[in-house]
């Protein structure tokens, strides 16, 4: 008995305990980098679905998108970085528009399952069309973001912090804050909430749905082309980049579908508890547990706040 | 014209609660069995069985498992691939536990296996709806694939993990490993399906069936009328797993003889059946079997027009492939966001009133 | 159901697409290709495919085919996915005079392929991949997978530890850990090297990684705790970039990482930049163009403008690796046309020419490849070549590999056992009798 539950039960916390406070460290900072890089991901989602309903399986593809369009320019142009960056926003701008356009203009009023669907298809025709105007090798993001330890941590205290995540981290906080800025006081970022809370009421005070959308889909790509710049660099822009989504799902139900602090709080939880657990338990288990232990935790959560931790609460009526 | 109504009375109960009760829907049933069943296994080569009828059938059993959860009792899962993989590992350790044992018994025990395990996984769906409950579904999909890769007792501690399957019997033809006859194993698969397609639709349109639709169309109404939550979607998470599961075990003993679980139970065939579903139409059997033939068929046959009709290089066929199929399922949803099975019902109303609109 | 007769209907297009393709092309040699210039794995499929098209390209362009008879190379994309290399297979077996072997390139579709392509009666050559065990060919009769396998690999690479430790003796009390894909590719080692750990004493530290593998953070913070003297990795695509990079940034030495030959292209190395200097691979072939039949290619194919892929990629690890394939195909097919003297051979033929297959130096010269890998004999109970591999490193300034060791023996007692044990359980699990090879 003792020996089946030691490397459960006692063995991961007697490591924790030795490992303080340097090593355990480095494991929470870096589940919250990671938790961060999932976050930009997640951030995506949250917007339009809070926007429209929709649940945009298409995002992890946007941002592939965005960053071979961005790694396509710079390489095949040899635009510098900043010019790079303004045109593929561009690129994305109007990418929202004929999504809205062509497809979900024709979709209002179907079922979340559908437009659920209709990302799907939208995200098949954005890996091919990606894929045949820059091709499927491995490219390099060249905008000078540096990476590897910061050595200044690692020869003081001795604690291992990637530069790459430390960027990321303090580009998500920027991101953030715009965001919240253009939610809270520029008009389009109030028509916004406005469509969020009841597309009715918003209609009927002269609010344009459509635009705003666009709106929306142009912010969610701004998103993806952040998201895409950061994956891309870690590892290369490359098709598995597409896959990321599923890394920021359990953060998004975790946080809740409708709520940008949650998207954050989320991946902060779901990036703490899959390192410590493959850390601390991976190895009892036989590894590589993290991918359904976000999902779990995730899972328990939603046991106890249905609607995620920041979710709007679902009120059923009959 | 030719197709109509007028005139065919139903007088007892009997014809009226019949599933196909014009003659005419009848006897083109009954063609088309004849024909799948007696003048396709004459016909069937290795291609056609392999890349075709064999798949579009074990997906069309899974993809039937998937409606019965998603279209009849609304709760949305993309588990799929796990629930296959125990369908798939539970065929695998009673084949080669019980050498004798008849593969027909083996599918159906899988799906027995399947069901139990498919409805653990569903009890958070008491409690969480929605696309909520469509990512926690996921856990089980991870976790599943997971413990299958890991735990060496699943794979009979082979070398690598991969699970190939022996070959074996169902009513004294051998219908699995490489030696099997390509019309047998087609036969095996095309009757199950066939039987099961048959319970799937009167259980749906009986008292079961009703509870789930209930249950889907506002789960606070149905319990205030007396339908029991608890029960309606653990039985469904039951009944559609079991499909599933079997769907899981012919496509291992059946159809591909060798998987990993990581790639052939990963987590884009749990997004396929969805698809399949969706596209077909949700709430119906029928639909089942146009989505699983739709997304079966639709990229062998782009494939075969880009690279052998317009000859171009097989990258970028495979790109304008990607291109196009996601064009036509945009295209298709907005021309029919009911499915397929919506468009087929639209084309019986039209052939009722052709040659003359009124 | 109504729907089954539109399928029918809509398969007997496709079919007849593939046979029209198929029969304007008789009388040659096909050759199909399954490749992977899509999907995930796609950065790693597409300059193996090149490597492989261009060297067929070149026979055609450069002799006139093998023997006089030009070869016909089908492609068909994959994406690295089980079953649409099921729907390639039955697709490409039957085209012209019918597929003469199969390079499935991936782990799943192989083991898919070894018993169909036995009941089908046509030759695998799972180059250095696939079914480690179908190094037996005594049970294995229709599959090849010289040069080497994964376990000669493993132990290669424990010798190479052992001897940077001093001496075998040395490896007692070190430790090892083994970064792998999460499949049953990456799964292959680990047989090998518990063996192995039991037989040095060296303790074994497992960590494995999911697909894709773009976040990795837990399994090095694990290498950064546990600080093994060695770490090997068994990884595949989007993997071994950041695996290479991570290790880089947790200050792991590069000189003491050792990837197996599917983690050691440039693809690999590149995007961690000079932090991948030092970083070790195992392989079995050349690289660079420092070889006559590159000098040919770029003459034959791409002067012509027929070249399947970027002129400046020729020469990197995974084209070469294409290119030798191809190579030792086209001599198995060449050899199975002498031996029953016919300018249009059938697949069993074929599989005769790979099992008489001798490319000895002399030949490797007469090819253009001189030194550029190991000589080959292949006999009846030998389908696993001489399982001999040696090590490259990457040199980041340069921008190229340079071999940096001999060609090691692998560590035959604990591989062969090993070997005899799983093909003998695939045997007795699929009732087949092992065939007598005199």
């Amino acid at each position: 008995m003792y020996d089946a539950v030691y490397p459960f039960l006692i063995e991961p916390f007697a490591k924790m305990w030795t490992d303080m406070p340097l090593f355990f460290a480095e494991t929470v900072i870096s589940g919250v980098m990671a938790g961060v890089m999932y976050s930009l991901v997640a951030l995506g989602f949250v917007l339009i679905y809070k926007a429209s309903g929709i649940f945009n399986f298409a995002q992890g593809v946007l941002a592939l998108f965005a960053a071979l369009t961005l790694t396509g320019i710079m390489d095949n142009f040899g635009a510098p970085g900043w010019l790079a960056i303004i045109l593929t926003v561009a690129i994305m701008f109007g990418l929202a528009w004929l999504i809205q356009k062509l497809v979900f203009n024709h979709l209002i009023n179907q079922e979340p399952i559908i437009l659920f669907m209709a990302t799907l298809g939208l995200a098949y025709f954005l890996e091919g069309a990606g894929d045949i105007m820059w091709g499927s090798d491995v490219k390099v993001v060249n905008l000078g973001i540096p990476q590897g330890a910061s050595q200044w941590l690692l020869d003081g205290p001795g604690l291992y912090v990637e530069k790459l995540e430390i960027v990321a981290a303090v580009t998500a906080a920027i991101l953030v804050t715009a965001l919240t800025i253009f939610f809270q006081k520029t008009r389009i970022g109030r028509a916004l909430r406005a469509v969020a809370d009841d597309h009715q009421a918003a209609m009927s005070v002269g609010i344009s749905l459509e635009k705003i959308w666009i709106v929306v889909w142009a912010v969610a790509g701004l998103v993806a082309l952040v998201a895409g710049i950061m994956w891309g660099t870690k590892s290369g822009v490359q098709f598995s980049l597409s896959l990321i989504a599923l890394k920021a799902l359990p953060v998004l139900i975790l946080g809740g579908f409708t709520s940008v602090p949650g998207a954050i709080v989320g991946g902060l939880i779901i990036g703490v508890g899959e390192k410590i657990a493959e850390v601390y338990w991976g190895p009892a288990l036989g590894g590589a547990i993290e991918n359904w232990f976000a999902y779990m935790l995730a899972l328990a959560f939603l046991l106890f706040r249905p609607q995620g931790l920041f979710g709007e609460k679902i009120i059923e009526r009959v | 014209m030719f197709y109509r109504e007028t005139g065919q009375y139903r007088t007892d109960y009997a014809s009226d609660q019949q599933i196909l009760n014009l003659p005419q829907d009848k006897w083109a049933m009954a063609l088309l069995l004849a024909v799948a069943f007696l003048v396709v296994p004459l016909l069937i080569n290795d291609y056609w069985a392999n890349a075709i009828l064999l798949p579009f059938l074990i997906y069309s059993m899974a993809a039937l498992g998937l409606n019965i959860l998603t279209g009849y009792c609304g709760q949305v899962s993309l588990g799929t691939g796990g629930f296959m993989a125990v369908g798939a590992y539970a065929a695998y350790k009673l084949m080669t536990a019980f050498p004798g044992l008849d593969l027909t018994i083996v599918v159906l025990f899988a799906g027995f296996v399947t069901a139990a395990v498919g409805t653990v996984f569903g009890l958070p769906s008491l409690r969480i709806k929605g696309f909520y409950l469509a990512v926690a579904t996921l856990a089980a999909q991870f976790f599943l694939v997971w413990l299958f890769n890991k735990v060496p007792w699943f794979f009979n501690y082979s070398a690598t993990g991969m699970i190939s399957a022996p070959a074996r019997t169902a009513f004294g033809l051998e219908v699995s490993g490489p030696q099997a006859p390509i019309w047998a194993k087609y036969l095996f698969c095309l009757t199950l399906v066939t039987v099961f397609a048959l319970i799937a639709k009167n259980i749906t349109r009986g008292r079961i069936g009703r509870m789930w639709m209930a249950i889907r169309d506002m789960d606070i109404a149905a319990e205030l009328i007396g339908v029991r939550p608890l029960w309606s979607k653990l039985s469904a998470f039951a009944v559609s797993s079991f499909y599933v599961g079997m769907a899981g075990a012919m496509l291992f003993a059946v159809w591909l003889g060798a998987v990993e679980p990581t790639e052939a139970f990963g987590i884009t065939v749990s997004f396929n059946v969805l698809f399949m579903v969706i596209i077909g139409g949700l709430g119906s059997i029928l639909g089942s079997f146009l989505g699983a033939g739709f997304l079966v068929l639709l990229p062998i046959l782009l494939k075969s027009v880009l690279v052998g009709g317009l000859a171009m290089t097989v990258a970028t066929a495979k790109h304008v492939e990607l291109v196009l199929l996601g064009s036509l399922i945009i295209l298709f949803l907005i021309a029919e966001p009911h499915g397929l099975n919506r468009l087929w019902q639209i084309t019986k109303e039209k052939l009722r009133l052709w040659p003359f609109p009124y | 159901m109504m729907m089954k007769k539109i399928a029918t209907g809509l398969g007997a297009v496709a079919l007849t697409a593939g046979l029209l393709a198929g029969t304007a092309l008789a009388a040659e040699l096909t050759v199909p290709s399954l490749v992977y210039r899509t999907g995930p794995y796609a950065p790693n499929g597409i300059p193996f495919a090149n490597g492989y098209a261009d060297y067929f390209n070149l026979l055609n362009a450069r002799d006139g085919g093998i023997e006089g008879s030009k070869v016909n190379l089908v492609e068909c994309e994959t994406a690295y996915n089980t079953q649409q290399g099921v729907e390639c297979y039955e697709n490409t077996k039957g085209q012209g005079t019918g597929a003469l072997m199969y390079q499935p390139l991936s782990t799943g579709i192989t083991y898919q392929l070894i018993p169909k392509a036995s009941v089908d009666k046509i030759p695998v050559f799972s180059m250095g991949y696939g079914r480690t065990s179908a190094a037996n060919g005594k049970i294995f009769e229709w599959v090849f997978n010289f040069p080497a396998t994964y376990w000669d690999q493993a132990s290669v690479f424990v010798k190479y530890i052992g001897e940077k430790e001093g001496g075998m003796e040395n490896l007692k009390g070190k430790k090892i850990a083994l970064v792998y894909h999460n499949s049953a590719y990456g799964k292959e080692p680990i047989r090998t090297l518990e063996k192995l750990s039991e037989k040095h004493g060296f303790s074994l530290q497992l960590l494995p990684v999911d697909h894709p593998g773009q976040e990795q953070k837990s399994t090095w913070l694990q290498i950064r705790r546990e600080r093994p003297d060695w770490t090997l990795m068994w990884g595949w695509g989007v993997m071994n970039q950041v695996a290479i990079k991570e290790a880089a940034s947790i200050g792991y030495p590069m000189d003491h990482f050792i990837g197996v030959w599917w983690s050691g292209s440039e693809n690999d190395v590149l995007p961690a930049g000079d932090a991948a200097n030092g970083y070790l691979s195992g392989t079995f072939h050349g690289s660079g163009t420092d070889f006559p039949v590159h000098a040919d290619i770029m003459k034959h194919v791409y002067d012509a403008g027929s070249g399947a892929g970027d002129k400046d990629r020729i020469g990197e690890v995974l084209y070469n690796r294409g290119l030798i394939a191809a190579a030792w195909q086209a001599e198995a097919i060449r050899t199975g046309m002498k031996m029953h003297s016919t300018d249009s051979p059938t697949a069993a033929q074929v599989r005769d020419g790979f099992e008489n297959l001798n490319v000895d130096e002399a030949r490797l010269k007469e090819l253009g490849l001189e030194g550029f890998t190991i000589p080959i004999t292949i006999t009846c109970a030998n389908h696993g070549g001489p399982g001999k591999v040696f090590l490259q490193q990457w040199d980041a300034g340069a921008k190229k590999w340079n071999k940096v060791t001999d060609f090691y023996d692998a560590d035959r007692e604990v591989v062969d056992a090993l070997i005899a044990e799983d093909s003998g359980a695939y045997a007795k699990e699929n009732n087949l009798t092992p065939r007598d090879c005199g």
